[in-house]
């Protein structure tokens, strides 16, 4: 589904990847994992368009087509969905306008016909059942004075709306309590299916005990040092980054 | 990020879809102004003395008067003596129908959306059209009269209701008042006139729809709405002009006036000519529009949503004459490449408990300036008063601005005001969270402006609110910086 390979980018002249290789089948479920300023962000910012990071190098095809030839909302519409570490707030816009705007543009991308209101609102119902969401933040501005939990919750229910094939999130846990962080982890293993793939970005292994990654990948200085599975997170959490740290300075050194 | 500043800015450019210009016969007086000007004019449409002793009691004072530099606006000298006063689609009689219209002038209101067929029309709103300097057609006239409602242009008023006209007409704004409103006392030819009678709630919306098509001709239109006790009415008006490289005049005179219980709810959707990228052209809107609230618990209400013009000059103001009457000030003021806005409202209050609200949005792109400039007084007498302000401003450039001049002058103890403002500016982080659920900026600014101006267009009858949230649209097309 998703190819990249040999990844460089950098941000106003910084050089912040230095060569990443992955690959993800559709069912799979990655995670990247990586001291703070290790480049996790900047892979999910690259692989969503944001226009600030500059690629210098390498190439990323999905479902066979270049994603780095795309804008940033063709490859939304293409299937790449970014949830946010740091969800905006947008006043004025209401989250159902909002995701109803997101849907359309979607459906004209593919040619069909925008949803009519009947058949929003039944979509809308269905996935609002299937993560418990509630009917009083739809109606609030985008993300506006929502609290931690309930901005996560909101990403997870656009990204049921969207049906994308592939989810990035991006440090999904950061600020969540442990009781919110199994909701926003119920939600994302409901929206799993054959079809779709995730990425998961994070520093913490917490997350990964209710997304039960296939491969678990170590970032460290804009590359990829380690990949392995669900046994490499443990290892992680027991013994930190630093082994880590200095397997890869010693590779450098050499 | 430069580069897409730049791609923001590109799209910025929304083209002007109403500046084509129809080419009819027209019947125009030389350019000019002096006595024998008004003199031509008043004949022209047949005017009785009382009515042009008026005018020419207007035009001499306006002689001794100067053009208001207060204003935050910037424009070269007018040169009044270069404007054509008047100007008239010719027609060969008197019109006694719509059929009688010429086929030119309608295929003109159909190109604008505004279909004058009444079968073929919205149900629900009768329209009054003016173009350039007179009324060429007013709908559901039969319909309204049967009920004792008169809609018709106020050239007709004077023809045949000259005793309303006489009470009325600048009784609320007087030929005196400023500049502008004594320069269309002198000079006004037409515009919409409304009278509902005690007790009667107009059953549907009434619209005047004005045209400049004339090149170097100004447009003075004059409009007087009286609604009795107890009666109610909804109005909107819409203007369009072509697109020209020189600076066009149009100075309108507004007067509402509502006795004991009664409401008036007035809707302007201005969309002149605003001059194109570089600032070239456009009209200059220099309006006096003012309400009063005569009667106790009575209310006007003034929305605007105010896109186009070069340069716009108006503060649609409410007398709150009668004890409990209600006021209130909807706007949202969009300007964009070099226009520039200075508009926003009066709120007198001189009954007992009389309450205001004012809700001005400002939005501003390009190299624009966006001005909010307002007045709240309670008077000696208006024990109880109450305000409730709220200017709120959206900047969509690095180059433009937005600029808020309230007044606040309280004479009494009792009164409570409340003014509230904020500054916001669409962020790139907004823009990309937008692009990333598959929304273009294009798409995504209308959304977040319309967002912005949602409060203020909620109070539009529901047609023209539709229509107004793409007018932002199309103003707009993605201007972000």
């Amino acid at each position: 589904m998703l190819s990249i390979t040999n990844i460089h980018a950098s941000i106003e002249g910084k050089q912040i990847l230095n060569g990443i290789n992955l690959s993800i089948q559709a069912g799979e479920i990655h995670a990247i994992m990586g001291p703070n300023g290790s480049g996790k962000s900047t892979l999910a910012a690259v692989l969503a368009g944001r226009e600030q990071y500059e690629v210098t190098e390498g190439a990323v095809t999905f479902l066979q087509k270049d994603l780095l030839e795309m804008s940033p909302e063709d490859r939304a519409r293409e299937g790449v969905f970014l949830a946010f570490q740091y969800p905006v707030e947008i006043p004025g816009v209401s989250t159902t306008n909002f995701i109803k705007a997101a849907v359309n543009e979607k459906r004209k991308y593919r040619g069909e016909e925008p949803l009519d209101a009947v058949s929003f609102m039944k979509l809308m119902k269905e996935k609002m059942a299937m993560l418990r969401i509630d009917q009083s933040l739809l109606s609030r501005s985008i993300n506006e004075g929502f609290s931690g939990g309930e901005k996560k919750r909101n990403e997870i229910f656009q990204m049921a709306m969207l049906e994308p094939k592939l989810m990035i999130l991006d440090e999904m846990d950061s600020g969540l309590d442990i009781d919110a962080l199994r909701i926003v982890a119920n939600g994302i293993n409901k929206l799993r299916n054959e079809n779709n793939a995730i990425l998961i970005i994070t520093h913490y292994q917490r997350l990964l005990d209710y997304l039960q990654p296939d491969f678990v990948h170590v970032l460290y200085n804009g590359r990829i040092v380690r990949s392995g599975t669900k046994e490499l997170a443990m290892e992680l959490e027991e013994n930190g980054y630093d082994f880590i740290k200095e397997e890869a300075n010693l590779i450098t050194a050499e | 990020m430069k580069q897409e500043l730049n791609t923001l800015e590109e799209t910025v450019s929304g083209d002007y879809k109403y500046g084509f210009v129809t080419d009819i016969e027209t019947d125009v007086i030389p350019r000019g102004l002096n006595e024998e000007v008004i003199r031509m004019l008043s004949e022209k449409k047949n005017e009785p003395s009382w009515m042009l002793d008026w005018r020419l009691k207007a035009y001499r004072h306006w002689l001794t008067m100067e053009e208001p530099k207060w204003p935050n606006v910037n424009y070269p000298e007018i040169d009044y003596q270069d404007i054509s006063y008047y100007a008239a689609p010719k027609n060969k009689g008197k019109l006694k129908g719509l059929d009688e219209v010429d086929p030119e002038l309608l295929r003109t209101f159909e190109k604008l959306g505004i279909s004058l067929n009444e079968q073929k029309r919205l149900s629900g709103v009768a329209v009054d059209v003016v173009v350039d300097s007179i009324s060429v057609a007013t709908s559901f006239k039969k319909q309204l009269a049967d009920i004792g409602i008169i809609f018709c242009s106020i050239s007709e008023a004077i023809q045949k209701h000259p005793e309303l006209v006489r009470k009325y007409m600048g009784s609320i704004v007087p030929a005196t008042d400023n500049f502008f409103a004594a320069l269309n006392s002198a000079v006004f030819t037409d515009g919409s006139f409304c009278y509902i009678p005690k007790g009667v709630r107009c059953p549907m919306e009434l619209s005047t729809y004005f045209r400049i098509n004339t090149g170097n001709s100004g447009q003075f239109e004059r409009t007087l709405i009286i609604a009795e006790e107890g009666s109610y009415v909804s109005y909107l008006e819409g203007c369009t002009a072509p697109q020209r490289d020189e600076n066009q005049l149009h100075a309108a005179v507004v007067e509402l006036i509502a006795m004991r219980k009664a409401e008036i709810k007035y809707s302007t959707v201005q969309n002149w000519y605003p001059g194109d990228h570089n600032g070239k052209g456009g009209i200059y809107n220099f309006v006096t529009k003012r309400g009063l609230c005569l009667g106790d618990y009575s209310r006007i209400s003034w929305t605007q949503v105010e896109t186009g013009s070069a340069i716009t000059w108006k503060y649609p103001s409410v007398i709150l004459k009668g004890d409990h009457s209600v006021g209130e000030f909807y706007s949202v003021a969009l300007t964009n490449h070099y226009q520039q806005a200075d508009t926003g409202t009066k709120m007198i209050h001189l009954g007992k408990n009389t309450k205001s609200r004012i809700v001005a949005k400002g939005i501003s792109a390009g190299y624009s300036q966006n001005s909010y400039r307002g007045l709240v007084r309670a008077g000696k007498n208006a024990a109880g008063a109450r305000n409730y302000s709220q200017c709120d401003s959206l900047l969509l450039s690095d180059h433009c601005g937005a600029h808020t001049f309230p007044y606040i002058e309280v004479k009494n103890a009792t009164s409570v005001v409340e003014h509230e403002a904020t500054t916001s500016k669409i962020g790139e982080d907004q823009l990309f969270y937008c692009k990333q659920r598959g929304i273009d900026a294009e798409t995504a600014v209308a959304l977040i402006v319309n967002g912005f101006a949602k409060e203020v267009m909620n109070q539009l009858p529901m047609e023209f609110a539709i229509e107004a949230k793409k007018l932002l649209a199309v103003s707009l097309e993605g201007s972000v910086g």
